[in-house]
């Protein structure tokens, strides 16, 4: 929905270009590109002023008035902010002076609390550890139901005392419950609260006073707009936090409301939550989040999900079948329901980066059921020609048009299409035996 | 016998008042007081346009009013800070009004079930948001039935169970795990037989990038519709008040999947602003049509422009 920072960069920079030499005043109006970019990604709007006031001075000493391409520039010198400023990557969970180590998961309501302590179980459990679940949320109608079903799905034991007692009670016993079963870690999972709510925010205090857990880890939802700040300032301020954990970022929320709370609070950022299934959970990467919110695209996710479509073996094969020109319909085919798992069409484009304003006219006309009409002309068809297409003449043209509910002239641009993609194959075939294999393709298809 | 909705004026309002009294406490009222300062220059405007963005108004909006405001206080040659103020509110009100004009008038008819779906991205408060929709009903003395769409988040059915049991409306449920187009045809079966006024259906929590999952709400309707064609003569979207910019993509996204016909903006008990109601009512033109102001069944209100901008904008409510 948002213009990506690259694309409004350029044109800022390709306005100016026309009239010859950057000035001073043109390097303001990029960097209120880059404020704009930040305030649409939900970066506090103090936190976005600063951050670009630090980006202005060292684009001024680097004088982007004389680069060749100054959109580039500014963007690498934003991106190298960012990353400075939402710190170290992959800071694990602290260990504890003397075991157990407990963490303590607080945030709002909603802001999914109780799906990331099972996750954070699960993420323990896998490095060896005994980890138990405690259900603290006497509140919400079913959340003590929720962690326990939670935690059956994962075999992880639960520690609960139902609705009826005091949440900083539970807590209590559920160290010493951990004690006798040698359980460790102990993930606390408390009710959501609004940080205004007094009463709430001081039984966090007193659970955090009875237990003194390692880590009180806060729970952010990714989509969080400028509120994020004085949520977290008041979690922080009221109970500390000592990490945060970035929920559904599976979606397409740009996370700028991260960068807001670690410039705010300097609480380091420990997990990113990227999805339903309760494995979801990745360590965080910096540059990953920057690239992210600055709107650059995100090819590394994109990598990740091509990688998950497909196995090595199958890419060297296809590899090696395209470079041979052998690359039939039928791997076509394949290929194509590959990248439908990878998600729908537009999304993969815009974790390209720089496809800018092609990327809009292709969006405009690919759609996901353009997927649907190619597999179905190519499922109308016999095995033998999926194989050989140079078989399909008049008459079977029109059986197939028939057969997949298209017309003639869609069949016949899909096989001229085929051919022409053939062609460059094996063009990039012989290339490669003459080691002139083109660098820089972005990323293997399949 | 027909009932027109949506009449009953004076007790949502009040409610609407309460809840945002705590988020009027916040930025808005900062903006009362820089108009109150005096001068209308240019520190003023960079200082509105600030306030702006902290209520999630977004980039867009908050120059649009902006750059309107200068606009018509350069041209009506405003001098009066205080009258600019006005014209301010005067605009951001006629923004949510031009997307609530959109608003369809429901009506319900005596033997066909009214069914309302409630659809929105993980933890913006359906569950909650579906307990005041059945509570506001009843206060109609409409028969209301509940169904528990949800089938994926543990104990989500649980959860609706037991907001079933607090307003008193019955819930009909398969078991975690089931096929949510099954609970949706059975509670349509059963809306009908037992002649209920008002369906509610429950859905899971998706993120609008899962276009899977999109596709099963359309699957949903399609469900609904072959007992009642022109069934869910309301399809709410809840939104959390505290989501930022990304609440525009949510509602674009759910609105080419479903159709959405109101936004109900949940959460706005706390300190958050809820201000992508008017880029939502901008770029969609979306009526945003409830508030949800809290944690009782009964914290639920009409959304109304004027009370929500005035509540906003003024220590004291106006025309209550």
């Amino acid at each position: 929905m948002f213009e990506t920072l690259t694309d409004r960069l350029n044109e800022t920079f390709a306005r100016l270009g026309r009239k010859g030499r950057l000035t001073e005043q043109d390097v303001e109006d990029a960097m209120r590109e880059v404020r704009r970019a930040l305030l649409e990604a939900d970066v506090n709007f103090k936190v976005a002023k600063d951050f670009v006031a630090a980006v202005r001075e060292r684009a001024v000493g680097q004088d982007v008035l004389h680069s060749l391409t100054p959109a580039q520039t500014v963007i690498g010198i934003a991106n190298e902010e960012l990353i400075k400023v939402l710190g170290e990557e992959g800071q694990g969970l602290r260990a504890p002076d003397r075991p157990p180590q407990i963490l303590m998961l607080v945030g709002l309501q909603g802001s999914g609390k109780t799906t990331h302590a099972a996750k954070l179980a699960v993420h323990l459990r896998k490095q060896g550890r005994n980890p138990v679940l405690v259900a603290a949320d006497v509140y919400r109608p079913a959340a003590v139901n929720q962690l326990q079903a939670l935690g059956k799905q994962i075999g992880i034991p639960v520690y609960e005392e139902g609705t009826g007692r005091n949440p900083v009670d539970i807590a209590a016993n559920a160290l010493r419950f951990a004690n006798e079963r040698g359980h460790n870690p102990i993930i606390i999972d408390t009710a959501g609260r609004l940080q205004i709510d007094d009463r709430l925010m001081q039984e966090l205090v007193d659970i955090r006073d009875r237990v003194h857990p390692t880590e009180i880890l806060l729970v952010a939802d990714a989509m969080t707009g400028q509120e994020a700040v004085n949520v977290a300032q008041t979690f922080n301020e009221r109970v500390g936090a000592s990490g945060l954990i970035l929920t559904k970022m599976d979606g397409d929320a740009r996370g700028g409301a991260a960068l807001s709370i670690r410039a705010v609070t300097g609480v380091p950022i420990k997990f990113i939550g990227t999805g339903e299934k309760l494995d979801a959970l990745e360590p965080f990467h910096a540059n990953r989040l920057a690239g992210r919110i600055l709107g650059m695209g995100d090819i590394l996710s994109l990598i990740e999900r091509a990688q998950e479509a497909t196995t090595e073996e199958d890419a060297l094969d296809l590899q090696e079948k395209m470079l041979k020109g052998q690359f039939n319909l039928e791997d076509f085919l394949e290929q194509l329901q590959k990248i439908k798992q990878m998600g729908p069409i537009n999304q993969l484009l815009e974790m390209i980066p720089g496809l800018g304003a092609q990327l809009r006219q292709a969006k405009a006309e690919i759609s996901d059921d353009d997927y649907k009409r190619v597999e179905a002309i190519i499922h109308s068809m016999t095995p033998d020609e999926r194989r050989n297409p140079e078989v399909i003449g008049r008459r079977r043209t029109a059986r197939i048009a028939k057969g997949s509910g298209t017309s003639i002239q869609e069949v016949k641009q899909l096989l001229k299409q085929f051919e022409e993609m053939q062609r460059m194959m094996t063009q990039m075939g012989r290339m490669a035996k003459k080691g002139k294999m083109p660098k820089g393709l972005p990323f293997n298809l399949g | 016998m027909i009932l027109k909705f949506f009449r009953r004026k004076t007790q949502p309002d009040v409610q609407m008042e309460q809840g945002l009294e705590k988020t009027r406490r916040g930025v808005f009222l900062e903006i009362t007081r820089l108009f109150e300062r005096g001068a209308l220059d240019d520190d003023l405007y960079e200082e509105l346009e600030m306030l702006l963005i902290q209520a999630d108004v977004g980039w867009d909006v908050s120059q649009k009013l902006v750059k309107d405001l200068q606009r018509r206080v350069r041209e009506e040659r405003i001098e009066d800070s205080l009258l600019a103020r006005d014209i301010l509110r005067e605009e951001m009100i006629a923004l949510l009004e031009t997307a609530s004009r959109n608003r369809t008038v429901k009506i319900l008819q005596r033997g066909v079930p009214f069914v309302i779906m409630v659809v929105g991205v993980n933890g913006v408060g359906k569950t909650t948001s579906i307990a005041k929709l059945a509570a506001y009903h009843q206060g109609f003395g409409r028969n209301v039935l509940i169904a528990a769409g949800d089938t994926f988040r543990a104990a989500a059915i649980d959860q609706l169970k037991v907001w079933g049991e607090r307003v008193g409306a019955p819930v009909i449920a398969h078991e975690q795990g089931s096929d949510p187009g099954a609970i949706v045809f059975d509670a349509m079966q059963a809306a009908h037989a037992r002649g209920v006024d008002v369906l509610i259906v429950d859905t899971a929590g998706r993120l609008h990038t899962k276009h899977n999952l999109m596709a099963e709400l359309t699957k949903l309707r399609r469900i609904m519709q072959k007992t009642v064609p022109e069934a869910p003569q309301e399809t709410i979207l809840v939104i959390d008040a505290t989501t930022g910019q990304n609440g525009l993509v949510q509602a674009k996204e759910f609105a080419d999947a479903v159709a959405i016909s109101d936004i109900l903006i949940a959460k706005l008990d706390g300190t958050a602003k809820g201000g992508i109601a008017f880029s939502v009512a901008k770029e969609l033109g979306i009526p945003i049509s409830y508030v949800g102001t809290g944690e009782k069944a009964t914290d639920l209100a009409e959304f109304r422009p004027d009370t929500y901008v005035d509540s906003l904008f003024f220590g004291e409510g106006e025309g209550f």
